[in-house]
């Protein structure tokens, strides 16, 4: 066992970009802010440690900043690229998606663009309809680009490591509510390989999977459901793209029964990939019909009681678990 | 070239949307002419002069407008996503305007790795009323990355005359208030280009921040074979003859003495047999096949 210690998502984030700008100078940060530490700290030490060279403020030109993020990436560098709400990435999908994602196929394979873009989203701060979406569906459907939404700290950490150092353009999707929950981890993280799930624990009776702040409710929903009997598997893909199917598979073959979870929109979700993918490779498995989990096709209100009632939690991944199970709370 | 690719285009030969650069040559020819392998060129969707200009090989260029696997690309790319990285065009981009923050990326790399490589943009009129434009003039300047920017000022936005777009007639204009150096010349005399962009390139390299340049230009054919073209006055024969940016060169030449009288007949019978020779030898080269396309989603081969 490596050593631990007690530290916050937050500070996985900025430690993990600081480690890899102290091996790589080719590694640097750029984006709004970022000097400053950004408005959840996430680079916060890095323009001490490394200078404004290499930690770039810049204006609110999200196309620009992208592009320019994409043009040093082709040319040799490792940007790492903040997009301060991933609600702002629309500005920033030309950047995204006509150019990284496409340019090492439609040169033949000539240009690499070695970039991250890190984002975060995700609602529950009552920052209303434009500072509080989950929008990483709409980057899984875009072939070239790499998505990862790391749950806990040491995920974050070690994804991005992974990000940083991978060939093509990765987006890092991560999220806001999560930031400051004190978690444990090794001092020293090592990389997490993109494109591999979690098994966050183990059970018998139903598999969840569940994506980024959906996963601790689900383990919530998990705890709470063990006390009644039922064992639940909760499973973190991680990685979104390249999605680890196997793993989610493999547990479908031991518990029949499939619950996908995410506070992204439900329709046209991430969630309905995942199902689709399950049910044409493990049909037979099936015991009863998946059930998903995701917030409902309407924008994210700002009044608390709203923002509540609309946010997916453990009780509504309880109610799909149960579902599966054909029974339905009491009452 | 162009002229051969419009042929092969009407013949079903070279596919997808061609946008070809007939007229518009002299600016291509004097601006990539002096620059390095190192420093990066970006290019929009009517790069085909950019290309050849900065040193791509024509038949590699015409396999690619071909599809074929032998291709710039490897027939991945198509004409408006010409890349040759081993000559530094990092990029030709079909999106208006999307390829100028990629200069501004590959002159911020240049300049953190300690060199004196600069990088060029090429667009037209029509992508400086996009946000990315004037975005990218400010941060080139905030920043002083080495980067020219050059706008080949054709007079249309697609099939829409510059007039309708905008009040302001200059490009040059539009980048008044910033501190940078900014300059209209005619884009059909490739001497005046040729100086102009010299004398640019020179202080970009010194460090000294990014520059402008407009080359007015008149492009000779639609905005892509196969338009409508109905938008604007054809251009008479022996007004063409007048502004061609080729046969000025020639006569300059004449005047100046660097060119004999049976020079340009010889010059051009050269090109067509080196274009001849190159859609022989994109003819014989395979289509790429799906194997290759899939391997190349992701950097590395995973997919």
């Amino acid at each position: 066992m490596s050593d631990t210690h007690e530290t916050t998502y937050a500070a996985a984030v900025a430690g993990a970009i600081g480690d890899a700008m102290r091996v790589d100078p080719t590694v640097f940060v750029i984006g709004e802010d970022v000097t400053a530490g950004g408005p959840f700290t996430t680079t916060a030490g890095l323009a001490d440690e490394f200078g404004i060279e290499r930690v770039l403020d810049t204006p609110i030109s999200e196309a620009t900043i992208c592009g320019i993020a994409v043009g040093a990436a082709q040319s040799g560098l490792r940007p790492v690229l903040e997009i301060m709400y991933i609600d702002f990435i629309t500005l920033a999908l030309d950047q995204l998606v006509n150019q990284a994602a496409k340019a090492h196929f439609m040169s033949g394979g000539q240009l690499t663009v070695p970039m991250v873009l890190r984002t975060q989203g995700g609602a529950g701060h009552r920052s209303g309809a434009q500072h509080s979406q989950s929008m990483e569906s709409w980057l899984t459907h875009v072939p070239g680009l790499t998505v990862v939404m790391p749950s806990r700290a040491v995920d974050a950490a070690g994804l991005l490591a992974s990000a940083i150092a991978d060939p093509g353009p990765v987006v890092v999707v991560e999220n806001k509510t999560l930031y400051f929950r004190k978690e444990t981890v090794p001092v020293h993280v090592e990389p997490v390989p993109i494109g591999k799930a979690a098994i966050l624990r183990p059970g018998r009776d139903v598999t969840v999977v569940a994506l980024s702040r959906l996963v601790h409710e689900a383990l919530a929903a998990a705890e709470e459901l063990a006390t009644e009997g039922i064992e639940v598997e909760v499973i973190d893909p991680r990685t979104l793209v390249p999605l680890d199917l196997e793993t989610i598979l493999e547990s479908v073959r031991r518990t029949n029964r499939l619950v996908v979870a995410h506070e992204a929109v439900q329709h046209g979700g991430f969630g309905a990939e995942i199902a689709a993918a399950v049910q044409h490779a493990g049909f037979d498995d099936l015991d009863a019909p998946i059930e998903r989990v995701g917030a409902p096709f309407q924008p994210i209100p700002v009044s608390p009681p709203l923002e509540d009632a609309y946010l997916p939690g453990a009780a509504e991944v309880r109610a799909a678990v149960l579902r599966t199970l054909g029974r339905s709370e009491p009452g | 070239m162009e002229e051969r690719v419009g042929q092969l285009k009407r013949a079903g030969e070279v596919h997808g949307l061609i946008h070809l650069s007939v007229g518009q040559e002299g600016v291509a020819a004097a601006v990539c002419g002096q620059l390095r392998d190192d420093d990066a060129v970006y290019s929009g969707h009517r790069a085909h002069g950019h290309a050849l200009a900065k040193g791509a090989p024509l038949p590699a260029v015409l396999a690619e407008l071909m599809g074929r696997v032998d291709g710039l690309c490897k027939g991945l790319g198509g004409s408006m996503h010409l890349v040759d990285v081993e000559h530094g065009l990092l990029g030709a981009t079909g999106v208006v305007g999307g390829n100028i923050p990629m200069a501004l990326g590959s002159a911020l790399a240049a300049r953190m790795r300690g060199s004196d490589a600069v990088a060029v943009v090429f667009f037209g009129d029509g992508a400086v009323q996009a946000g990315q434009f004037n975005e990218s003039i400010n941060i080139a300047t905030l920043w002083k990355l080495p980067v020219v920017f050059v706008c080949e000022n054709n007079g249309f936005a697609e099939f829409s005359p510059r007039s309708s777009h905008t009040i302001v007639e200059r490009v040059s204009d539009v980048v008044a208030p910033y501190d940078l150096p900014r300059e209209t010349v005619d884009g059909n005399e490739l001497a005046s280009i040729w100086t102009v962009f010299g004398r640019m390139l020179a202080a970009v390299r010194a460090g000294e921040g990014p520059a402008l340049l407009e080359c007015l230009t008149h492009r000779l054919r639609g905005h892509y074979e196969g338009d409508p073209d109905r938008y604007r006055e054809a251009v008479s024969k022996a007004e063409w003859q007048e502004k061609d940016p080729i046969l000025r060169l020639q006569r300059q030449g004449a005047a100046d003495g660097w060119l004999a009288e049976g020079d340009p007949a010889e010059l051009e019978a050269a090109a067509r047999a080196e274009v001849d020779e190159a859609v022989e030898a994109a003819r014989r080269s395979p289509f790429p096949d799906e194997a290759l396309a899939a391997s190349l989603v992701r950097a590395g081969g995973m997919s």
